[in-house]
């Protein structure tokens, strides 16, 4: 695997790296986001718990905490998995609505598209996790493990429409003014004036144009970071590493200077 | 207001997780915190990321309040 230049860091500086290279074996790759979700090494390949597999014996699930049976089923043949399937998408569903219902009312998401919104991340959430069946390791219930998928399509289709059309706020001009600069005119401590001073300083002598984007507009204006990676072409882990190296080197600047 | 600024600016202090190992470990995080024992001392570097990454940091929260209201 090539990780892309903004990736390739060791593990030190701020990082709990969960290979012996330093980077979870799967980071920098697509992931986040519809059909980009799929086809990727899994970072945990061959850690299957013993517990999981495989079982004999293929009951239908008829208890939702049931990890085991839930496998068993899904990997049934017939209208048992079809059985399976139907009841899990209906699981995928219920999350993708508890996700689409607590952003219900944000002025720039139309009432009238939420539901179909919430079946294409059910949708899309049941292929990604079928695809993964193999990953499941058992850690949490495999219903826990199956909301996440869904919450998280949801939770970037919701994202990425709330953002639709809207021009990002990447600019160096829309921080000064906006943020850090009212901040420091109205922080009354002194000591708290000078480090935003410091900051503003570091931030445009030391960071590179993308790092300067990428703080601008996640920490500074509260662009998602998945929209902000679709817009770049990127991945919403490798954007997220960017951030976290301009996060390091204002601290770097900063030194002693901070509180 | 500036607090969180700095917050914003800054990111966590301590060492985190990326967003991909976040995902990863998200469900067990969320399992061992609803249990009440120390989800953070399982599972290092996700509390600073979730306070870094905002997109995270709702997902964590959607799965913990799904979660928590069925059982």
């Amino acid at each position: 695997m090539t990780l892309p230049a903004e990736v390739q860091v060791g593990r030190t500086d701020g990082w709990l790296p969960t290979t012996e290279s330093g980077l979870p074996a799967c980071y920098g790759e697509p992931r986040f986001g519809g059909a980009s979700l799929f086809g990727r090494k899994t970072c945990r390949a061959g850690v299957a718990n013993p517990q999981l597999t495989p079982l004999t014996a293929h009951p239908d699930v008829t208890d939702d905490r049931d990890s085991e049976a839930w496998l068993a089923a899904l990997r049934a043949d017939g209208p048992e998995r079809d059985r399976a399937i139907a009841r899990l998408h209906a699981l995928l569903l219920r999350a993708a609505r508890f996700e689409v219902a607590r952003r219900r009312g944000s002025p720039h998401l139309r009432e009238a598209d939420l539901d179909d919104l919430a079946v294409q991340s059910a949708d899309d959430a049941l292929v990604a996790v079928l695809a993964k069946l193999d990953d499941f390791r058992g850690d949490s219930r495999f219903t826990t493990w199956a909301y996440k998928f869904a919450l998280l399509e949801a939770a970037v289709k919701l994202r990425r429409r709330a953002w639709h059309g809207r021009e990002l706020p990447t600019a160096p001009e829309h921080w000064p003014e906006s943020a850090a600069g009212s901040a420091a005119a109205a922080a009354d401590d002194a000591a708290q004036r000078e480090l935003l001073a410091t900051i503003r300083d570091a931030i445009a002598e030391e960071l590179t144009s993308r790092q300067r984007e990428v703080l601008v507009a996640v920490a500074l204006n509260d662009v998602p970071i998945d929209v902000l990676a679709e817009r770049m072409e990127t991945t919403r882990g490798a954007l997220y590493k960017t951030l976290h190296d301009a996060r390091r080197k204002l601290r770097r600047a900063l030194g002693g200077e901070l509180p | 207001m500036t607090d969180d600024l700095l917050t914003r600016l800054l990111g966590p202090a301590d060492p985190e997780l990326g967003c991909e190992a976040c995902f990863d470990e998200l469900d067990r995080y969320v399992e061992v915190e609803l249990a009440g024992d120390d989800a953070d001392a399982a599972v290092p570097g996700m509390r600073p990321h979730l306070s870094g990454c905002p997109a995270c940091a709702e997902e964590h929260e959607s799965l913990r309040d799904l979660v928590a209201g069925q059982t």
